[in-house]
């Protein structure tokens, strides 16, 4: 269990944390969700001691990181933004070296093998950390937080630079390891924290925006009010009878093609459209290619959920 | 600390740099033993070993100059300072890598004392005077060395500025001499390793000259701890 409260790290005048406060129980995964900059490191770099915080507290299973930090320390597993690897060590040698690092009791062989197994690295085992690709390199930087099994896990970013079939691996895995571990991780990928977390803080510029469960943040976050569509057709006719369409505040044209146009149409919230739009579109002879809800993106959401209104969305025009 | 250790020990083997400090240290080391016991069919090696001092003001730079700075650039700091052990130990660790390397390095002057044996018996007591007053001069320029490294993300910087804190604390007693209050020459002469050291290559073991390396070597391996710590602060 991870408690943090009132946690503050000010760099000079910047303040790159600024009076955070959240929960994340045993066995749940929660996700930081923030754009660059915006402090998911720092919290991070804080809750695992390797800085400290300009005020406030941070409890790992009830021990405070700054006052105990071995015991504290103990508990946690971390895989920082740049996994700390040793270079000129094997894969072998260094989880070797971590086992010893972390003064781990566990069975030494068995134990470094099952982590092998879990993160998929036994086959480049002996082979020298320099010469992995990232996606290896990230994987071995899981596997050192993994070792000695701590309670707590900490993620930096962990699917960076991975592609994506083993995106998906390492998805299933944090799920995996979120039944019986407290994880944190963070992203910039809204879709990642939705799919992995139980619970998502949207963070920027150092202050939480918003601190909720996966399915309360996405009907907030939920963009089907806006839609993108590939018609075929002529453009004009094409948006004069979109626009006719009850509760279309904004149909535009954003990338022509020839035949086909894709036009991003905004409408009022809680109206759906699509059923309405098919039957037009089938009346006017201009077959729909492709229909979908528009994603928002993280500039979007934070306007979003810190205005509290529709997000100033580009190309955006009155009609 | 034994974990930080062992992996030090290996960095430096898996690395050139071991490699290149201990070639480096018998070849120089040798040129003066054939120059000067050997020459002069003398079983006397202090001039071997006051000689040594310069040599090593050179290259323990090369042994220490990465030790702090190489984690600090490639960020595997972040993987020692979150693992549950103290900074005393990381810096603790790395210092006795560094010395277990410096050690294999000066060992070679028994080799040396083993072939004066061959011919005529070497007085013992005195290497081995000698060989102690070496390991200690070397343990604290390596404090030395491991401070200025933790000082810099840059090996080559960490180098530079060790090669001249080295130069400077050889050389305290020349400075010394150059100030016209007796006071500072007098406290410089004192803080000189060189003056420090002399005495050992004239066989006398003179305890508070052990104890002034062995004290330099904390204050600088405590200080190195407290960099070390102080970015988690700052």
């Amino acid at each position: 269990m991870i408690e943090v409260k009132e946690l503050s790290k000010h760099y000079g005048d910047k303040k790159a944390v600024d009076n955070i406060s959240f929960t994340a129980n045993d066995g749940e995964i929660l996700g930081f969700l923030g754009p660059n900059g915006a402090g998911k490191s720092t919290t991070m770099n804080i809750l695992t001691g390797y800085i400290s915080s300009t005020s406030g507290k941070a409890l790992i299973d009830g021990v405070d990181i700054l006052e105990n930090p071995i015991k504290a320390k103990k508990n946690i597993g971390y895989l920082p933004e740049i996994p700390p690897l040793y270079m000129d060590m094997t894969v072998k040698e260094y989880l070797n070296f971590i086992y010893d690092l972390k003064k781990c009791k566990l069975a030494r062989v068995s134990h470094l093998k099952d982590i092998c197994r879990l993160v998929k690295i036994e086959n480049v085992y002996k082979r020298m950390i320099r010469n992995l690709s990232k996606g290896y390199r990230q994987r071995v930087g899981l596997a050192q937080a993994l070792v000695g099994n701590p309670p707590v896990l900490i993620l930096d970013e962990p699917t960076v630079g991975l592609d994506p079939s083993q995106i998906i691996e390492i998805r299933t895995l944090i799920k995996k390891l979120g039944k019986n571990h407290t994880v944190i991780l963070s992203s910039h990928i809204l879709s990642e924290v939705q799919a992995v977390c139980d619970k998502i803080i949207v963070i920027n510029e150092g202050r939480i925006v918003a601190n909720d469960t996966e399915t309360n943040l996405s009907d907030k976050l939920s963009g089907s009010h806006i839609l993108t569509a590939q018609i075929e057709g002529s453009p004009e006719t094409i948006t004069a009878a979109v626009r006719g369409i009850k509760g279309v505040t904004l149909c535009k044209m954003v990338n022509e093609r020839e035949g086909a146009c894709e036009y991003r149409i905004e409408c009022e919230e809680g109206v759906d459209i699509r059923r309405e739009l098919f039957r037009l579109m089938a009346e006017k002879d201009c077959p729909i290619l492709e229909l979908k809800s528009a994603e928002l993106s993280l500039e979007d959401i934070f306007l979003k959920l810190t205005m509290g209104e529709t997000p100033q969305l580009e190309g955006k025009e009155s009609e | 600390m034994g974990a930080v250790f062992r992996r030090e020990v290996l960095s430096y083997f898996t690395s050139s740099i071991g490699y290149i400090f201990l070639a480096a240290f018998y070849a120089f080391s040798a040129i003066i033993f054939t120059s000067t016991s050997l020459a002069n069919g003398s079983t006397q090696m202090d001039a071997l070993f006051s000689q040594l001092m310069l040599i090593l003001v050179v290259l323990i730079p090369i042994l220490t100059m990465r030790t702090m700075s190489e984690d600090k650039k490639s960020k595997t700091d972040q993987c020692l300072l979150t693992a549950p052990v103290s900074v005393g130990g990381i810096v603790a660790g790395k210092f006795f890598a560094a010395w277990l390397v410096y050690t294999c390095a000066v060992s070679i002057t028994l080799v040396y004392a083993v072939i004066i044996q061959s011919f005529e018996a070497p007085d013992w007591l005195v290497i081995l005077g000698n060989f102690t007053g070496l390991e200690l001069l070397g343990a604290a320029f390596i404090g030395v060395g491991i401070f200025c490294s933790s000082l810099t993300e840059n090996q080559v910087v960490s180098a530079v500025i060790s090669f001249i804190a080295m130069l400077a604390l050889h050389m305290f007693s020349i400075i010394g001499d150059l100030i016209p209050i007796d006071a500072i020459a007098e406290l410089f002469a004192k803080l000189s390793f060189y003056e420090r050291y002399t005495g050992f290559t004239y066989g006398l073991f003179d305890l508070s000259n052990a104890l002034f390396f062995i004290s330099a070597a904390v204050i600088f391996l405590f200080l190195s701890a407290r960099v070390l710590e102080k970015r988690r602060w700052a």
